[in-house]
Order: structure tokens, then sequence, then C-alpha cells
């Protein structure tokens, strides 16, 4: 049985973890707020975007001549999955749930004789998959040491994949995040990059057959689909960024609770032994007090 | 004036977002002002000042770097990739934005894109003498 100087040392250790656990979730509902904001502040160059995008992909779709970024390539054979996930660990099932859902897509294509590369965006993702897909693992970023997702670090990966994609290294791209819905839901999706998927709804405004393009249609929407490519990065990298800080809020939360509860217990098994020894002890004494 | 609804945007963040008299937009086949029920356009960019006038307030002016204007009926929205307030704008930016396009003139395969290139460091040689003399 543990002396009473060990319960007290194990006590003394979970109380600092649960100190340090405490301020971890503190630190990562301040960082949750700050997430938030800019996740909404880019909401709107996002909305619109897609907007204008939706209007300009009614008027070419079916032609001959539309981009490639938006009809696709015509071919479906070598897949590119853009597995995005944080930095650092300590923040629940964040992470395993973007890699497990890049992962069951990746032996589903490769199941119907596919081929899959993954870039991965973010280390812990990389240190997943690596094991698993180290053949198929063609590059990796991270941005440790970025304090503040920028559209300029999405814009590198966008950048990336677009040539990638103008070399012909892959026809589909599909990109991994995770969907900030609160604090306590964080929703792993997979979302088609290229070729661009078009809301449909948005395209039946029909005021819009009188729009005037300068210089043309098709070349705003070359130069409006890759940006909107780096676009849909960033507001993935933004939403990664908010669930990342919600999902360690809740499990920092969680193991708070659990320590506390940790504690409570030891404490009483540290009180229990020492009323024993009390007791043993006095009972020697009187014992001894007796026999005399 | 009869007032319209405005905005600017980056991928960042709303810059400006209100009703306004007149816009003038840097197209990239040259400026265009926009006022209330402007025919329906849609423009992309260039590196350069858009200025932004509405009653009873300071002239604003902005440098722009590359992006989209869309005109509906709705109002005018700016999607700027970049958008820095003139009064912010330093030499050194402009000295990085002709960096930037003289490395593009560098790389430029085609004729097409040494005259693009050209032409946007044209502009903001114009756009810094204009603004620093």
């Amino acid at each position: 049985m543990a002396s009473l100087k060990d319960l007290r040392n194990r006590i003394a250790s979970v109380k600092a973890t649960q100190k340090i656990t405490k301020a971890m979730q503190m630190v990562a509902a301040a960082k949750l707020r700050r997430a938030q904001t800019a996740a909404e502040a880019a909401r709107p160059y996002a909305d619109r975007m897609n907007k204008v995008l939706a209007n300009l992909a009614a008027g070419v779709k079916g032609n001959p001549g539309a981009p490639a970024l938006l009809a696709g390539n015509g071919k479906d054979q070598t897949h590119l999955l853009v597995v995005c996930t944080a930095e650092r660990g300590l923040c629940g099932a964040f992470n395993s749930s973007i890699a497990r859902l890049a992962r069951d897509k990746a032996q589903a294509l490769m199941a119907e004789g596919k081929t899959v590369k993954i870039v991965c965006v973010g280390k812990k993702g990389y240190d997943l998959l690596r094991r698993q897909f180290s053949k198929q693992i063609v590059e990796f970023i991270e941005f440790r040491s970025v304090r503040a997702i920028g559209f300029e670090q999405a814009d590198q990966v966008g950048q990336l994949v677009l040539k990638m994609f103008a070399d012909g290294e892959y026809d589909v791209c599909t990109l991994f995040f995770s969907r900030f819905r609160s604090v306590i839901a964080q929703i792993p999706t997979a979302l088609q990059l290229i070729p661009a998927q078009v809301e449909e709804s948005a395209s039946k405004d029909t005021s819009l057959a009188s729009y005037d393009y300068e210089p043309s249609d098709t070349a705003i929407l070359e130069t409006l689909l890759p940006r909107n490519v780096s676009m849909q990065i960033f507001s993935a990298l933004l939403e990664n960024a908010a669930s990342e800080q919600g999902a360690r809020m809740s499990a920092m939360d969680s193991a708070t609770r659990n320590a506390g509860e940790m504690i409570k217990k030891q404490t009483m098994l540290y009180n229990r032994t020492r009323q024993a020894m009390i007791t043993k002890e006095l009972i020697e004494i009187i014992s001894g007090a007796e026999a005399l | 004036m009869a007032a319209f609804a405005f905005e600017l945007v980056s991928p960042e963040r709303i810059l400006f977002s209100g009703d306004v008299d007149q816009v003038v937009v840097p197209g990239t086949e040259g400026d265009f002002a926009v006022l209330k029920d402007h025919a329906p356009l849609m423009s992309s960019l260039r590196a350069a000042v858009l200025t932004i006038d509405a009653a009873g307030k300071p002239t604003q002016r902005m440098f722009i770097r590359g992006g989209f204007a869309d005109v509906s009926p709705n109002g005018l929205t700016v999607l700027a990739e970049q958008a820095i307030p003139v009064e912010e704008v330093t030499p050194d930016t402009l000295h990085a934005e002709a960096e930037i396009a003289q490395a593009e003139f560098d790389k430029a395969t085609t004729d097409e894109g040494r005259r693009a290139a050209t032409e946007r460091l044209a502009q903001i040689m114009e756009l810094r003498t204009g603004l620093f003399g």
C-alpha cells in the first residue's frame, strides 16, 4: 500500500497537471474567439466570390472552351488530397478525425484502382498519415512559425495546388478540413476543389444576363478561378484554426474535470489512510497502557 | 447626389461598407466611376488607387492590388486582394510592387506577358510620381 508521502506526491502532481490543463483551456478559449472573428471576417469575401463565380460559371457551363479548373480536364484517374490539420496536438479527436476521413477516402480511391497523391498541410496530419501513405505523400507544408493564418499562407498552398494541376500531376483535387459548427462540434469535411463546384442555387439570378464584362467574361473567369482555389483553402484554414481551438478547449475542459475527480478520490484515500494510521497508533498506545 | 451601397472587402476583412455617392474604380482597361444605377458590370482591377466619395465626408482613397469589381443593381462590391489607405502607402510598398512587376517581366516568355508586365510597371511608376512626386 502506498505510504502517506506517496499519496501526497501523487495529489500534488495531479494538481499541477490540472493547473496546466486549466491554463490551456483558457488560452484556447481566448484564441478561439480570435479565430472565430477571423473566420467571420473572411466570410463576406468568400460569399461574394462564390456568387460572382456562380454567375460566370452558369454562362460558360457546357461550353467546350470552359476553363479546366471549372470543367475538369476530362479525366478522373489521379486524385490529389489536400489534408489540412493542426500543428499541435492535445486537441481531442480533431486531427485524427480529419486524418481518418482522408484515409478512408484514399483507401476507397485506391481500391478503385485510382492513383492517390497527398499534400499535408499541418504537422499532425503528416504524422498520422506518414506511416500508411509514405509513397502517396508528395508534399508537406507546415505553418508552425506562423502566428495567425493569413491569406498569404493560403495562397502559398493554392499556388502549389494550381501548379501541380497545370503540370498535369492530378485530375481531381479534394480538400480535407474541419468545419467549425460550435465549440463542441467540429465536422470533418471533404470539399472538392478542382474541378470547382459551383452552387446551383446562386446561379438562378436571371437579372445577371445583362452583365458587361471587362475585359471579357472568360478572362475574368480565368483569373477568378485560381483565386477561388486560394480563397477556399484560406477559409478552410480559418475554419480549421477555429475548430482546433474549439476542440482543444473542450478536450482541456474534460481533462481539467477528470483531474478534479482524481484529486477528490486521492484526497479521500489520503485522509482515510491517515485516519487509519492514527487509529492504529491509538490502539497501540491504549493496549500498551492496558497491559501495564 | 444619390447614394448607393458600396462594399470593399479583402480576404481578411471588410474594409468599407456603407452608402456612397461615387466610387472611382481602377479597372484593368482604365478607370471608371460608378454612380447610382450604374449598368451591371464586372471588371478585373489593376494595382492603383480607388477613390470613394460620400456626402458630407472627406474623400477616401485606397490603394488596391488586384481583384474584381462587381456592379450589380444592389450596389458595388469590390473584392480586392489587398487594400491599404493611401495615407499608409509608403514608397517601400510601391517599390515592392515594382519588383514584383519586374520579376514578372523577367519570367514572361511570350510577348503578351512581357507587354502586360511592362504596362503594370508603368502604372506603378505613374502612381509613384502621383503620390510622392
